[in-house]
Formats: structure tokens, sequence, C-alpha cells
């Protein structure tokens, strides 16, 4: 049966479910949504992007040195963005003052990251299942017991955030004043980076060393420019994310081209419509 | 009740890496006594705070805060550190800033909860975050991002968050750097207020006096490793800083009031654009 787009949304849905691997990434899918849009606001929050850009592309490194040494995939990823992530956090972020020798440190943590990853793969061609897929993602592949393992770290994740969400975003925003109230201002800074390397490497295994990064850093940054209330930043976060992975899948499902495309275009669309949003509201401000 | 002094150093000596700072210095400051710290660059005005703050060390003497060893009482000092701004990037409200001021150190992520279902302890922290908004009169722009908010309206807020948990001491390390002449003396006008109806203590670092004459009950200066203190008109003259400094100093009144220190080893315009300095 070949994939035919209705009028009628509720059998396309039911057509959509009606295949496992389907229903598996949209698990997938959704727990990553929720997981990458929570740590991803924080990221955004405390412009850290390059730094969760560089976990991204850490996946390679991973992968291509796991699948050399005979490792599992999955040890590799962990490995990898486990490493950059004490590494970096061990380079910088002290004050604000820092914060150029802060990005050099991780622009140098990204570039041995990639240079290792080509290294491997130039040692060994044919171990990765290809490239694309270590970029790109095998979505559609997903078993059950991926599922169930993203859980598990999702729940991890979740919970730390829960219990380190307020003095992170005191840290976050206001680092001074926080340490004058006693907060770890640099032990937090060193677990964030830790837990976002973790939260990554769960979902690079899946989505792909690029498109780990487009969910995130999108959704969040979407939901800070629309609104600057923190809960409801948060939320929006979380739903704008599984708006953009299940819009994502369903168009990929219709169509002949990669899920990753679609997740990345809508992630964007709903960006640059926050940004219109935001530029109209200034405009209207001005006016009055 | 017998009230005892807010802030005492006994013959406290600061050494940073070997050097003296400053040495011998003796200060009491009282509960609602507004006292301006002045003096040159390098003359360790900050690092007197940090010593209030318990982050510095005394290479000899005492500093009693609050009737403790300094850094026991932290949570009863409100404390704005120097030059801290928020660019237009930053997307987090003023309210926000302000009641993290309050529990931003609690482990939890606060959950919104409407109003009626809250609890007791929850009101009384949204209803205080509103009442220091009040005090420093940012009801207006308290809910927009704090980036978009001009200086003297972020310098506001951040004062309304040091305030916020009741503080008996209010450090503030040169909060009107970088305001413009008006938005000076009025956030001056704003501390001396809360200084009186709040009955805190409050220092605030400056490198010009100028904007805060009227409204300091006394001043600290420091310089060449040690510290005068007493009132504007007989600290900031020249026979005292002549005397503070070892060499002759002159201080000039300008036609429109203003003091202007001439004659500071350092050279006369070490630590200011181009208007009069202290």
């Amino acid at each position: 049966m070949t994939p035919t787009l209705s009028p009628n949304v509720f059998s396309d849905v039911d057509q959509l479910l009606s295949y496992q691997f389907m229903v598996n990434a949209l698990e997938a899918g959704t727990i990553v949504a929720v997981m990458a849009g929570l740590i991803g606001w924080f990221m955004v929050l405390r412009r850290q992007s390059f730094a969760g850009h560089t976990l991204s592309v850490m996946a390679f490194p991973g992968a291509a040195g796991a699948s050399l040494a005979g490792l599992p995939l999955a040890a590799g990823y962990y490995l990898a963005c486990g490493v950059a992530a004490l590494a970096m956090a061990a380079g910088g972020r002290s004050g604000r003052q820092s914060q150029s020798s802060e990005t050099a440190t991780i622009g140098v943590v990204q570039a041995t990251g990639l240079a290792l990853g080509f290294l491997f793969l130039s040692l060994d061609k044919d171990v990765l299942g290809g490239l694309e897929n270590l970029l790109f993602g095998t979505f559609l592949g997903v078993t059950p017991g991926q599922v169930l393992t993203l859980l598990v770290v999702a729940c991890l994740v979740i919970a730390v955030l829960a219990v380190a969400g307020r003095p992170l975003l005191f840290a976050s925003i206001d680092p001074g004043v926080a340490r004058a109230h006693g907060v770890p201002v640099r032990w937090l800074s060193t677990g964030f980076m830790v837990v976002l390397g973790l939260a990554i490497a769960a979902t690079a295994q899946i989505t792909g060393a690029l498109l780990v990064f487009a969910l995130l850093v999108a959704p969040a940054a979407s939901a800070q420019v629309i609104t600057t209330r923190p809960a409801a930043s948060l939320a929006l976060t979380v739903a704008l994310g599984l708006l953009t992975t299940w819009l994502g899948l369903g168009l990929a499902y219709f169509s002949p081209y990669p899920v990753g495309f679609f997740i990345t275009t809508v992630a964007f669309a709903i960006y640059a419509l926050a940004r219109l949003l935001q530029l109209a509201r200034t405009r209207a401000r001005e006016k009055v | 009740m017998t009230v005892r002094p807010a802030i005492e150093l006994a013959d406290a000596t600061v050494r940073l890496g070997g050097q003296v700072i400053w040495e011998h210095v003796e200060l009491t400051i009282e509960a609602g006594e507004f006292v301006g710290i002045l003096g040159p660059n390098g003359a360790g005005k900050s690092t007197l705070l940090r010593v209030l703050l318990g982050l510095q060390p005394l290479a000899g003497g005492r500093a009693t805060v609050l009737g403790d060893a300094a850094g026991r009482a932290n949570r009863r000092i409100g404390y704005l550190p120097q030059r801290r701004t928020f660019d237009r990037v930053t997307r987090v409200r003023g309210v926000d800033l302000v009641r993290l001021g309050l529990d931003g150190a609690r482990w939890g992520l606060p959950l919104p909860v409407p109003a009626r279902f809250a609890g007791a302890a929850r009101r009384a922290a949204a209803q205080r975050v509103e009442e220091v908004i009040g005090l420093v009169g940012a009801e207006r722009y308290a809910r927009r991002p704090i980036g978009e908010l001009s200086g003297g309206e972020q310098q506001r807020l951040l004062i309304a968050q040091a305030l916020v948990r009741r503080p008996d001491i209010l450090i503030l390390d040169e909060p009107l750097d970088s305001l413009d002449l008006a938005n000076q003396s009025a956030v001056a006008a704003l501390v001396q207020r809360i200084c009186r109806s709040q009955g805190v203590a409050v220092l605030l670092v400056a490198h010009d006096v100028n904007p805060l004459v009227g409204y300091l009950d006394r001043v600290v200066y420091l310089a060449a490793g040690r510290a005068v203190t007493g009132p504007v008109e007989e600290v900031i003259t020249s026979t005292t800083l002549s005397d503070l400094y070892g060499v002759p100093i002159e201080v000039l009144r300008t036609s429109d009031g203003r003091l202007v220190v001439v004659g500071q080893p350092e050279g006369t315009f070490a630590h200011g654009p181009h208007h009069a300095l202290t």
C-alpha cells in the first residue's frame, strides 16, 4: 500500500498508525520533543547553544569510534558526549567576562571531535551504516527497546530539571547574585552540561547528530520570543516541540522525502513566525 | 533592647597579594544610616564590601556584621553587585528576577498555581514581590522583559530584588554607574527613602559624590590605604583630603554647587569622564 493523503485527517492518522514503525517513531519523537524541549529551554536561556551544537556533533566521533572499537554504538554516543560535556564545563563559565574564552574552548572541543570522527571513519569505511544515518538519523527504524531506553533517560533528565530548575534559572540569568544567595553556580553549570550531554546522546541515536540540535534549540527559542513568563514559556516549548515532531513525521510518511527535512523545516517555520510576531508587536507598541 | 550597630570594623586591615589595601580602619554604621563609600579606583572600595560579605578575610582587626562575624549573616544582607545590565536578548521579566531574589536559591521548580489554590506562603511571596516593586516605583514596567528596559529601570528592579528578603543591610556597588544624571539623583533619592522607611542600613559605593550630596548621612572616603569618615561637608574638603592623601588637594565648588576634587596623586580625571569627581 502506498501512502495516500486524503482530505479526511482521521483516516490519514489511522493509516499512519497501522504501521508499527510509525508508532515507534511517534513514541520516540514524543519523548524526544518533551525532553529536548525542556533542556533546550535552559540551554537557550543560558546562551549555550554553541555548546549544545558541539555536543550534538559529538555523536559522529562517538558512533564512529565505538563501531571501530567494536563497542555498542550507544556506548560511543554517551562516552563522547560525556567527555565533551566535562571538557567544556572545565573550560569555562566563571563569569560574563570569560564568555569569549568559553566560546573558544567549545570551538576547540568541536573541531577536535569532528577531526577524530573523520579519522575513525577513514580507518574503517563501512562500519557505520552510512554517514547519512549518523547525521540525519534513523527515525523510521526505531526499535521498541530504543524507545524504552529513551524513556528512561528522559525521565532522569526531567527529574533533574524538576529538582534543580529554580536555582538553575537563577544561576543562568543572574549568576553573581545567585552565588551571593548560596546557589552552587559552578556545580550547577557543570551538572547542566553533563545532563545536556546525556539528553543529546540519547536523542542523537534516533534523530541523528543534526536533527537533535533543531529539536533542542528551535522550540525553545520560538517560545522565549513569544512569551517571557517562565512557566508559560516552558509549556509552550514542549507544545511546539510536539507539534514539530508530529507534523514532521506525518508529512514525511505521506511523501518520499526524509523525516529530518520536514522536522527541521517545521521548526524553522515556527521560529520565523515567532520572530515576525515579535516584530509586529514591537511595531504596534512603538506606534502607541 | 540594646541597639547594636549594623556594621562594625575595628582596626581592620586588608592585604591582597602581600600589599596593604587599607589598614587600621575604624567604622561603625547604625541601622537606618545611609553611608556612601568614596575614593579613587583601587582604593579598596569593593574590597570593603567583600570584607563585609565575608568573602575577603581581614589580615588584622575585626569585622562584625549584625552582631556576628562577617559572612555569617549574609541572608540578612541585600547585595547588588557592580555593573550588572541585561542585554536585549534576556527574555526574563523584571518581576521574575525580583522573585528569584526571594526564593531563587530553593530547590524545586515553581509550578504556576492560580492564586485561589495557592498556599499562604506562596501568596505571601507574591505579595512581597509586588510590595517591593511598588516601593521602587517599578509597577509600570516590571512585567516587561528586563533586557528591553533602560538602565535606570533595570537598576530600580535590581534594588527591588536586593530588598525583597527584608534585609537589615543593603550593599550597593556603584548603582549609579552608567545612569544619566537625572536618573542618578532619582535613584539616590529612592535609596534614601528606602533607607529611612525600612530602617535598613545602606552602604553605597560611588565614584562621584555629587548625585548623593544631600541624601547621604555620612561618607567613608578611602584613599592611600586609610579611611576618613564623617558628613560630606566635613570629609570632602581641601584640609581633610590633603591630610588623607598626604599631598595638597583642592576641593572646589562650581557655580552650580558641584564639588570637584583637584590634585589627586593619580591625576584629576582618573575616575570619571568629564564632570565633577570625588
